[in-house]
């Protein structure tokens, strides 16, 4: 609690970490207004907004180096080339200096599971087999293994969660056993904001010779990340909830596994050498990008992640422990809301779901857009968990860069004419 | 949009939200069917009490928003004592003013007609289908025999 004390100096003033007035700059659609009311965005778990960088990088390319990649040997697709492969240079150093040929893009963290478990799941995973995951995962790191564990036979395991929001590690020894063959979990709950121990449970799930893999869908955008230290098998995650454009999805995996891996879509861009009755793979990455890749969009990445190293991610995980701070400490202040999560901000990202006791979360975020505030409203792709939560669904306030005190203040104060509104009207 | 919200959650929808009809259990019901919103995860019970041909009494069990509560409530009074026919008429109408579609406007359904405000929220439009296609659902598998699946506001 003493960060927290510390802070508390500063909570009410501009965040003193960032420059959050002149970040807001560089992101047009904050100027925007909802309703008649300036826009306070809160749904970063979903997708945040674009700085001008990142919306310039797809005109730019389309206006002056559109080609295909990695096939003409003209100028303009040389360009296009060397703009993507940067790309994959960046987001290798991002996430702790891998290997550019560990980096391999698909659409989105979902796509990246999915190939995970069609290619290395299929061969590797046999009946009798145990998949651990956990009971905060977010749909896309849990129906693609439950229709695994259904088609080979396999069993699924499940760590709990307890009354907190926390994993519940006292059970975890026979739960991680040597028949477990994969552990997948998420870094950081999308729904409860807890960050998972996931550096000492990738140490014992590696003692069983099992794999792990990460979902950092809501760490990476968040927190300083290295998978090596971490020593993930796999990491995957989303460069549009991290400043970057919707369409590019990112699959970090261990060279060794990788070489392992059949590819799971065929054609074009991931061939060494086709003749009409054989087909040999392409080098890494590009045998698991088959035909043309969304390349206006992986080149507009690179300016995102640039973005995020100039401020820095450990200044940005400050900023989020700063206004997470504060956001729990004013809501925790309105009796008729409940808060779900992790008590110690330390333990949680930038998210914060939560219910009024009397009104629905569809009438909730409906009534705070009128006052253009933008929150998510739902089971957030976690249908089990809600369910566990005692709900069926909650109201979800994310934070990012650009968000300020204020904001949450017009958070608090929405919530409060919601309830004049539906309760006491 | 202030406008448009209340234009939405209308003086007789708060009412019927704040005090629901039917919201008490039937304890021997000859029909007990659940529906879902997959959007938003929500789900309710219907029950429904036969008289012969005639629904003597529905009750919707539902822990929904406003809009799904209130047109639940507005389901229960407007049901007891029609028939199999004058119900799937109604749900027909309700459907259609919620998708913004020609209706019947001779047929006198009382409270309902405050629903109509919700066709400018499309996704909202769910949330007031649910317990109407959870009904006709109910009384087609009662009729036919059918599983009794839960229902669904999809399609
Ligand atoms: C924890 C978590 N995992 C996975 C995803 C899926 O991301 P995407 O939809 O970009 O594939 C999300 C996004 O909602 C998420 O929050």
């Amino acid at each position: 609690m003493k960060v927290i004390d510390q802070n508390k100096s500063h909570l009410k003033s501009e965040n003193s970490l960032l420059s959050v007035d002149n970040i807001r700059k560089d992101f047009p659609i904050l100027d925007r207004m909802i309703n008649g009311h300036k826009l306070v965005y809160l749904d970063n778990a979903a997708t945040t907004q674009k700085p001008q960088t990142v919306i310039d990088a797809i005109t730019s390319y389309y206006a002056g180096f559109n080609a295909n990649v990695h096939r003409g040997l003209h100028t303009l697709a040389e360009e296009a080339t060397s703009a993507m492969e940067k790309t994959r240079d960046k987001t290798a150093a991002f996430i702790g200096g891998v290997k550019r040929e560990e980096i391999v893009f698909t659409r989105n963290a979902t796509e990246s599971i999915n190939l995970v478990v069609s290619s290395w799941g299929k061969k590797n995973i046999k009946q009798g087999d145990r998949i651990v995951i956990t009971q905060m995962e977010h749909h896309a790191n849990l129906v693609p293994w439950i229709m695994l564990a259904k088609e080979t036979g396999a069993e699924l395991e499940y760590i709990p969660i307890d009354q907190n929001g926390y994993l519940n590690l006292s059970n975890i020894n026979n739960i991680i056993t040597p028949k477990t063959k994969i552990v997948a979990l998420t870094h950081m709950s999308n729904v409860l904001g807890t960050i998972n121990p996931v550096a000492e449970i990738i140490s014992l799930a590696h003692k069983n010779n099992a794999l792990v893999l990460i979902d950092g869908a809501q760490s990476v955008p968040h927190m300083p990340v290295d998978v090596k230290t971490l020593d993930a098998d796999f990491y995957v995650f989303s460069a549009h909830k991290m400043l970057g454009p919707t369409g590019v999805g990112v699959l970090y995996a261990r060279e060794e596994i990788l070489n392992e891996m059949e590819p799971v879509i065929f054609g074009g861009e991931m061939i060494n050498e086709v003749r009409f009755d054989f087909a040999d793979w392409a080098e890494l990455p590009m045998k698991f990008e088959a035909g043309t890749p969304n390349i206006a969009d992986l080149v507009a990445f690179a300016p995102a992640l640039d973005y995020l190293n100039k401020i820095g991610m450990d200044k940005i995980r400050q900023h989020e422990i700063e206004i997470t701070t504060y956001g729990l400490e004013e809501l925790r202040k309105l009796d008729f809301i409940k808060i779900f999560g992790p008590d110690n901000v330390l333990d949680r990202g930038g998210v914060i779901s939560f219910v009024d006791d009397k009104i629905h979360s569809h009438d909730l975020s409906q009534y705070l857009d009128s006052k253009g505030v933008a929150v998510r409203a739902g089971h957030h792709c976690a249908q089990p968990l809600v369910k566990l939560l005692g709900v069926t669904s909650t109201s979800r306030a994310s934070f990012y860069i650009y968000n300020t005190n204020d904001e949450v203040d017009q958070l608090v104060e929405a919530l409060k004419a919601a309830r004049r509104y539906f309760v006491n009207g | 949009m202030a406008e448009q919200l209340d234009e939405m959650y209308r003086d007789i929808i708060m009412e019927h939200y704040r005090f629901p009809r039917g919201h008490d259990k039937i304890l021997n019901p000859d029909i007990t069917k659940e529906g879902r919103n997959p959007a938003c995860g929500d789900e309710i019970e219907i029950r429904v009490k036969m008289d012969k041909d005639k629904i003597e009494t529905v009750s919707v069990d539902c822990a929904g928003c406003a809009i799904s509560t209130a047109s639940g409530s507005m389901l229960a009074e407007i049901c007891e004592g029609k028939t199999i026919a004058e119900v799937k008429k109604i749900a027909g109408i309700v459907k259609a003013l919620l998708k913004g579609e020609k209706f019947d406007k001779s047929y006198d359904i009382g409270d309902i007609e405050a629903l109509q405000g919700v066709n400018k929220f499309p996704v909202r439009v769910k949330c007031a289908l649910l317990s109407w296609t959870t009904l006709v659902d109910a009384i087609d598998a009662k009729q036919t025999g059918r599983q009794l699946t839960a229902s669904t506001t999809e399609g």
